[in-house]
């Protein structure tokens, strides 16, 4: 699909807030609400906007700790890759999963409400995975979602 | 704090950030108007923020996606600061995080294809500053992706 500058301009006012109704949206686009309902139709039925997500201060809510788990398989071959993307998913500290392909096998998003219960999760839920071999971890410091190349 | 209640919104919300309150309150069996203020005092105590629309690169031609894992230079003082704000300028990065651990900073980058990436790797990483080390993963499918926390 290809886009224009205002839709491009719709796309990253909607990836900041997508509560702002077509009407508000318009506004600042300089289009007609009518107009606006279009456009973001054909964004999301051309399947650019993917969906919606809820964003949650995870620190006020009770997670103050996030970390990004890079997991090696140890037997590989030997065990079911869906055996293990099921189980990983199936934890409901586990807020991604990515298959990757380099230095690990995959990398998931962990949250926890402080470290000792991430190392609870670490040890119980993670380290029980079929499969699992070597796992590296990174606390989370910052992030940023940035524009891209809209 | 969060109550009962509040989680139960939430949670709903996560599932269905779009819902409209009238939906909310039969599912909480709330009346609207409470509903409403409970939203009200979880957007004014910065709990829950304005949702985002999730774009998805692929639709746009964005086939390739890197996890590039960087470590610093920390005998540069201001190492951090210089390399994320010259990271903030390439265009094609989606994502910046900061690390505790073996890696300091990771870099969600997008590019159409293989070539692409290749030159957006040696044309604007490769010159970002004070990289000691640089490490690639590259998304071969992301299976769980919703970001909800289990409330």
């Amino acid at each position: 699909m290809t886009l224009d500058d205002i839709d491009r301009e719709l796309l990253r006012s909607v990836a900041l807030n997508a509560d702002q109704s077509t009407t508000q949206l318009g506004q600042k686009l300089g289009l007609s609400q009518p107009a606006t309902w279009r456009r973001l139709r054909r964004l999301q039925d051309a399947g650019v906007i993917s969906g919606r997500r809820l964003v949650l201060d995870a620190e006020k809510v009770g997670f103050g700790v996030t970390v990004f788990l890079g997991v090696k398989l140890a037997t590989k071959g030997r065990i079911s890759l869906e055996d293990f993307e099921r189980a990983v998913s199936a934890i409901p500290e586990v807020q991604s999963v990515e298959h990757v392909l380099g230095l690990y096998d995959y990398r998931l998003r962990v949250v926890a409400r402080d470290l000792a219960d991430f190392e609870r999760v670490l040890r119980r839920r993670v380290m029980t995975l079929p499969g699992v071999g070597n796992v590296e971890a990174n606390v989370l410091l910052s992030e940023e979602r940035r524009p891209g190349p809209l | 704090m969060l109550d009962d209640v509040d989680r139960r919104i939430l949670r709903l919300l996560q599932a269905d950030p779009a819902q409209p309150v009238p939906e909310l309150a039969s599912a909480t069996g709330m009346t609207a108007a409470r509903v409403t203020r409970r939203l009200d005092r979880l957007r004014a105590d910065g709990v829950l923020m304005p949702s985002q629309a999730v774009i998805d690169w692929r639709a746009l031609g964005f086939t390739v996606e890197v996890s590039l894992r960087v470590t610093l230079d920390k005998t540069v003082p201001r190492a951090f600061d210089d390399f994320l704000s010259a990271a903030r300028q390439v265009r094609a990065v989606i994502e910046i995080q900061t690390f505790l651990g073996r890696v300091d900073v990771r870099l969600s980058l997008i590019a159409r294809d293989l070539p692409d990436y290749q030159r957006i790797y040696r044309e604007e990483i490769l010159t970002l500053p004070h990289i000691a080390d640089i490490e690639a993963l590259m998304t071969v499918a992301r299976l769980k992706y919703d970001e909800s926390l289990p409330l």
